[in-house]
């Protein structure tokens, strides 16, 4: 994919009095990208979206969209399109009538306008229910209508904002991979907020995490999930265990710490790294530590204790304690080979790859 | 306890079923004398005519107050509409300082004894030298309308999401477009039975009229002037009947288009739910 920038955030603040939003963000998006605003409830996502839609302004800052600064021009001309959190599905008007809203202002024929609404209701398996009141739709459809409804106007960035938290799982996880689907089949840069983790990962080319205001990283799925910059990251994409550790070596791209549990270990720095004195954190997933069954061995091994354990269909958590380790490690083992049959109050031995633990920024 | 229990379970549809009679038999008398040859309103009935329906349509003086009735509750209804709306969209829409306090302002005439109101209007207006016409009817009029209208549109605004019109803009609409195409369509069942509501008030309002109208009666206030002529009671007693039939028709279609407008505004809701 070629880089062009579709999007750019240039130290955008907003403020409501005192309190900041949104605090001097900066961020690319590219053309054709589907990019995720992750991040808890709160934390300044929908505040964001809004502002690249038109709905709101920026107290200080520019966001560029297509090269040109968008600064005082409303929504109703910019090149953008939103799936509103509600839906905002027209109650008066049936499925057919609200996808072709946006068109009418654009003076097409009628053969055309009507080969556009059918095209867009197509593309979200709706083509059949144009007629059908915009009341007598279940959430699912509801949500299609609104895609296609943003979709038809062949917008340049298609906003979402929370487009699935509405649905139930099951549906949800097939709209996630409709969806994605969707996105690279018309090759419009779509832009999703979300606060569900998994729904980023399966779903994004990049994610922005952000906590309260700030945006913390911005990656692919993979480098967060695997090498996320700091703790709160760590902790809020997937599970994570945290090992206290001592900085014993340092050049400009690894360090080097030692931990009691782990021994000595060698690891890529991360961008945001402030050391403080000699204390450090590395972070190591559930799922990177691997069970050793009878007298299978390891280079890198750890030995413990099973203290609790919790079952879920296809894996188990385990949760050991280990001898020198404030915080009992958590590991993530499938069921394949009897992990939900490892009594609590039994001895274990873990294995590990050295480059699945990295350090972490406070 | 079990005493008191027994005697209401025994007793209170009696007095339900006395209560709508005295409510509703004299209403119904209205009608059943209007096509009663006698002149004399009393039973047993004389025999069936339409002839005091007739001789309405030959009485200039009823024509020219039902047409002064007619431009007050026209002028009324669509002002105190029109404010009504303004009045309920700040309610549903905004929260202001002083919000509860202004809404109880708004709502206060509905509990105002009405000749209290037309008596303190009447020594405002011939303070203010304001010559007693249908233009202070209207005033009146509109006075007392407001509170109907804002709790009908109230009815009809509420729940009407934010993000509908947000979502206008969105697809290139301008803001007149999206009042024009979204917003109106919405709350147009509201403001119909809003007209509607306060015209019917205004067409049966006596009190105010009577204080405010000055050689210009309005159909309430010509009906009671013909009261004191025991001969034109039939006539009297038609024309009732008609503004009977007439208001009845009225409220039921504002509240239908009313219940409509709060259904629709619910449908829209219900997905968060
Ligand atoms: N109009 C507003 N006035 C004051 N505070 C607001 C307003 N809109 C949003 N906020 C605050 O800004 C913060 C970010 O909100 P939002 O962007 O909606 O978060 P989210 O990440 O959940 O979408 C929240 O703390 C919210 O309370
Ligand atoms: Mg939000």
């Amino acid at each position: 994919m070629p880089e062009t920038p579709m999007i750019k955030i240039d130290h955008v603040t907003r403020a409501y009095g005192a309190f900041k939003a949104l605090d001097d963000a900066s961020l690319t998006i590219q053309k054709g990208e589907f990019f995720s605003l992750l991040g808890p409830s709160g934390c300044g996502k929908t505040t964001l979206l809004r502002m690249i839609g038109g709905f709101d302004n920026p107290t200080s800052g520019t966001i560029y969209l297509d090269g040109q600064a968008m600064n005082g021009i409303p929504a109703n001309r910019r090149p953008t399109n939103m799936v509103f959190q509600s839906y905002a599905i027209f109650p008066h008007l049936n499925v057919a009538q609200n996808v072709a809203y946006g068109l009418k202002r654009l003076r097409l024929d009628a053969v055309e306008e009507k080969r556009r609404v059918e095209e867009a209701l197509g593309q979200v398996s709706m083509a059949h229910l144009g007629k059908r009141g915009a009341t007598e739709l279940s959430g699912g459809q509801r949500q299609r209508v609104a895609l296609a409804r943003a979709l038809v106007m062949r917008p340049k960035v298609l906003l979402l904002d929370e487009p699935l938290s509405a649905l139930d799982k099951k549906l949800r996880e097939q709209m996630q991979v409709e969806l994605r689907k969707l996105q690279q089949a018309v090759g419009i840069t779509f832009i999703l907020v979300t606060h569900d983790q998994y729904e980023a990962l399966a779903m994004s080319d990049r994610i922005a995490v952000m906590f309260s205001g700030n945006i913390a990283q911005v990656a692919t799925p993979k480098d967060i999930y695997q090498r996320p910059v700091n703790r709160q990251v760590a902790d809020f994409v997937g599970g994570m265990n945290f090992v206290a550790a001592e900085i014993v070596g340092e050049d400009s791209g690894t360090i080097t710490v030692e931990t009691t549990s782990f021994g000595r270990v060698k690891t890529e720095k991360p961008v945001q790294f402030v050391t403080k004195g000699k204390a450090a954190t590395l972070g190591i997933r559930p799922e990177r530590l691997r069970v050793l069954w009878d007298d299978a061995t390891d280079k890198y091994e750890i030995a413990g204790k099973v203290v609790d354990r919790h079952y879920f269909g296809e894996i188990t958590h385990l949760i050991v304690e280990v001898p020198g380790m404030e915080q009992p490690l958590s590991v993530s083992e499938t069921n394949n080979f009897g992990a939900d049959d490892i009594p609590v109050g039994a001895p274990i031995r873990l294995a590990y790859d050295p480059d699945a633990l990295v350090a972490l920024a406070d | 306890m079990n005493i008191v229990r027994r005697l209401l379970s025994n007793w209170l549809p009696v007095y339900a079923v006395l209560y709508v009679a005295f409510l509703y038999l004299p209403i119904l008398l209205l009608p059943i004398f209007s096509i009663n040859q006698s002149a004399v309103p009393q039973f047993p009935l004389t025999g069936y005519t339409m002839k005091w329906y007739a001789g309405l349509p030959n009485t200039p003086e009823l024509l020219s107050s039902a047409w002064n009735s007619l431009i007050v509750g026209l002028s009324a209804s669509i002002v105190s509409t029109i404010l009504g709306i303004c009045a309920a969209r700040a309610i549903t829409r905004y929260r202001f300082r002083g919000q509860r306090v202004a809404s109880g302002l708004i709502m206060a005439p509905l509990v105002l004894p009405e000749i209290i109101v037309a008596v303190s209007m009447l020594l405002v207006l011939l303070q203010l030298g304001v010559g007693l016409s249908l233009f202070t009817v209207i005033l009146g009029h509109i006075l007392i309308c407001i509170p109907y209208s804002v709790t009908v549109l109230i009815s009809g605004f509420e729940g009407f999401d934010r993000s509908l019109e947000e979502a206008s803009a969105d697809l290139g609409e301008s803001a007149w477009g999206t009042f024009r195409r979204v917003t109106l369509p919405m709350v147009a069942p509201a403001i119909i039975s809003s007209l509607l509501v306060s015209f019917t008030i205004s067409l049966d309002e006596f009190i105010l009229a009577f204080f405010l109208s000055g050689t210009e009666p309005t159909l309430p206030v010509y009906i009671w002037g013909q009261l004191r002529f025991a001969a034109k009671l039939p006539s009297v007693l038609a024309l009732g009947t008609l503004l009977l039939l007439a208001s009845f028709m009225m409220l039921s279609i504002a509240e239908i288009l009313r219940r409509r407008a709060a259904r629709r505004a619910q449908n829209e809701g219900g997905v968060y739910a």
